[in-house]
């Protein structure tokens, strides 16, 4: 197997990462950390799980943070950008120079980069940017051209406003409370911007509405979405099952898919944006999934030994279980989990 | 100087007593990228069903003081999936592969069992009778001395006679010990414990329940006191029947812990979340911690917080008392 060979050397790693700086930008905090083996195998897109609280914490699950750029200072350093918006990130946030933190990454999926030169179009949404900057450094140096477009609450809040204005050939701002570049949401602006760029692709990072509307309206262009998607996750690893959202493969089945190792970053169109948060009712295993003729050919194969077991299963089982609870497939279960369409 | 790890799950004898818990670690594919899945007493598998399943809506998970809920609903892609890809890989690492199998119905228990038994390499079956994240109360076959008797003599009777079967206990039960017995009497070769309990959480600002499932199963150190409670009581009612214990453990001392309340192997879950390699810091922590208390083989202290009790109460080694603090 020579695709898991490659796959282990350019694997993720744990390891123990010194902080070098943490500090306030506008309403975000940008942690950089020491972590050599991690910067090596950076690729833009991908993330790291920090473990928080310390030895004793009673705070299991990890931390995932889009990479933000990574720099080859002290063996390698490792950037990302985080708010304050639980006791995790909190305590992040209290950390100082030279603390130790274990770290896992980098994580996921990276961004692909186009083939030949083309003019991307970077869309983020708050600190959903962050990541969008070392993307733009890879894209320029492949000769493709890079537009931002940018938006958040307020001026404070649109991650690297400045960095975009200064490196991007356009960067556009808005901001929902009108404090910096126009009033709105990206997603007023990017019918504009894409004709006046004329974009080739779309790169985006942000809240799941944000992703949603990108894609629809780029779909109207024909131009292809790169979307990172920001999912709760548990582990980051691909283990806990808690990130999934549904994802149409290139075999066309919906599939509930890991955004932590299939993703974060996905392609706009296979994501059934009005669909996350739920199990729509083809995907790959949800109740009553399974083609009728496969099932019926399954049951005569086991010998009927299951159809027959449900049946007398008053008998066989000291606990009756009545017929279309049997679980998968039974169809007894059907309106339960179909909160989509 | 080295501590004899030795551990036996049954008949079977494995290299040390740490495992991976069941749903915590995949098919162990993904935390073969930060440690060498061989060098655990065996990876434990998410629970296989028959069929492919996609699991409950988001959000399946909430952090919980030393907890969390989690509320899959055993998402995974069947047991073809399963025998095609999983058991192979694990084989070729030279893993050892205790499979965990998950069913709605007694005959789906059976076929799995019967499925395992078809492919080689499988050391032993963990039988999950207790997952809380199911469609109703009554699918949570571990809460009821009979069903769990059902399921155990069904998959006993498919399974080949040299793989080991362990029914995997609910602490969410009123008398654990009478489904453990049950279980036992119905053929199980050994049992786990413990599996989540069923916890809740309501989002304060939305004012609704955090989990699309509502309920989720609750798991992390936050469970410890009670796995160690339920393995301390079936162990003391049937000493002879081996138990792999899990419920929040951390470190080696924890894992110590559930071995002195009776159990011979211990799985490791929750941790995994934020530590992926931790199956080995703990089995070193754990030969730390015998060392330390002069202790050369860990079967010598399964189970003997039950014996000190009687005898005189203290600690095997002064050092106990020191580290313990």
């Amino acid at each position: 197997m020579t695709l898991g060979e490659t796959e282990a050397q350019a694997g993720p790693v744990q390891v123990r990462g010194t902080v070098l700086t943490v500090r306030r930008v506008d309403a975000y905090y940008a942690m950089t950390l020491v972590a050599p083996a991690v910067a090596a195998r950076f690729r833009p897109g991908q993330f790291v799980t920090l473990a928080v609280g310390g030895p004793d914490t009673s705070m299991l699950l990890s931390r995932a943070f889009s990479i933000h750029d990574v720099r080859p200072d002290h063996g390698g350093t490792v950037e990302f950008v985080f708010a304050v918006h639980g006791r995790g990130t909190q305590w992040l946030a209290e950390r100082r120079a030279r603390d130790v933190l274990d770290v896992t990454g980098p994580l996921g999926r990276p961004f692909p980069l186009p083939r030949d030169p083309a003019s991307c179009l970077l869309v983020g949404g708050g600190y959903g940017s962050a990541p969008l900057f070392a993307l733009a450094g890879k894209l320029r140096d492949r000769g493709c051209q890079v537009d931002f477009l940018l938006g958040a609450a307020s001026g404070d809040r649109v991650f690297g406003a400045l960095t975009a204005r200064r490196t991007g050939r356009t960067a556009t701002i808005t901001t929902e409370d009108g404090s910096l570049g126009s009033r709105g949401m990206v997603t007023d602006m990017l019918d504009q911007v894409i004709h006046e760029a004329r974009t080739d692709v779309i790169y985006a990072c942000g809240p799941m509405p944000m992703l949603r509307q990108i894609t629809a309206l780029a779909g109207r262009y024909d131009i292809p979405v790169q979307a990172a998607v920001e999912e709760a996750m548990a582990c980051g690893i691909g283990v806990c099952m808690t990130c999934v959202l549904p994802v149409i493969g290139s075999d066309g089945i919906t599939r509930m898919s890991r955004s932590c190792v299939d993703g974060p970053v996905f392609r706009g169109e296979q994501v059934r944006w009005d669909d996350v948060g739920t199990i729509p009712f083809d995907a790959f295993g949800a109740p009553g999934w399974e083609p009728r003729s496969r099932r019926a050919a399954q049951a005569q194969a086991a010998n009927g030994s299951s159809e027959s077991e449900r049946g007398k299963s008053g008998l066989s089982q000291a606990r009756p279980v009545k017929p279309g609870h049997g679980g998968r497939g039974s169809g007894g279960n059907l309106g339960k989990q179909n909160h989509g369409s | 100087m080295a501590v004899d790890l030795r551990a036996k799950l049954g008949h079977i004898e494995l290299p040390n007593p740490i495992m991976t818990a069941s749903g915590c670690a995949g098919a162990g594919r993904e935390l073969a990228q930060f440690m060498d899945v061989s060098k655990i007493g065996a990876i434990v598998t998410k629970s296989v069903m028959l069929g492919p399943r996609s699991g409950r809506p988001t959000p399946r998970m909430a952090e919980t003081p030393s907890g969390m809920l989690n509320s899959i609903g055993l998402q995974g892609p069947g047991i073809d999936a399963f025998l095609q890809r999983d058991l192979p890989w694990l084989l070729s690492r030279g893993a050892r592969a205790v499979v965990s199998i998950a069913g709605g119905t007694v005959a789906e228990f059976a076929d799995l069992a019967g499925r395992l038994s078809d492919a080689a390499g499988v050391t032993a079956i963990e039988v999950n009778i207790s997952c809380p994240n199911v469609e109703h109360r009554g699918q949570v076959f571990a809460c009821d001395p009979d069903a769990s008797a059902a399921v155990i003599e069904a998959v006993r009777s498919r399974a080949r006679y040299d793989i080991p079967v362990f029914a995997k206990l609910s602490p969410d039960v009123t008398d654990i010990v009478a489904i453990a017995k049950s279980c036992v009497k119905a053929g199980a070769d050994g049992l786990s414990m413990i599996n989540t309990l069923l916890g809740m959480v309501i989002d304060t600002d939305t004012m609704r329940p955090h989990l699309a499932g509502l309920t989720g199963g609750l798991s992390g150190p936050a469970i410890r006191p009670i796995a160690v409670r339920c393995i301390w009581q079936v162990r003391e009612a049937l000493p002879n029947v081996p138990i792999i214990g899990m419920g929040g453990v951390r470190t080696g001392l924890d894992a110590l812990e559930l071995i002195l309340a009776g159990a011979s192997m211990v799985s490791v879950g929750t941790t995994i979340f934020h530590d992926p390699s931790a199956c080995m810091r703990i089995l070193r922590e754990l030969e730390e911690e015998l060392t330390t208390r002069g202790v050369d083989r860990l079967a010598d202290v399964v189970g003997l917080a039950h014996e000190s009790r009687v005898a005189t109460g203290r600690p095997v080694s002064p050092h106990a008392a020191v580290r313990r603090k």
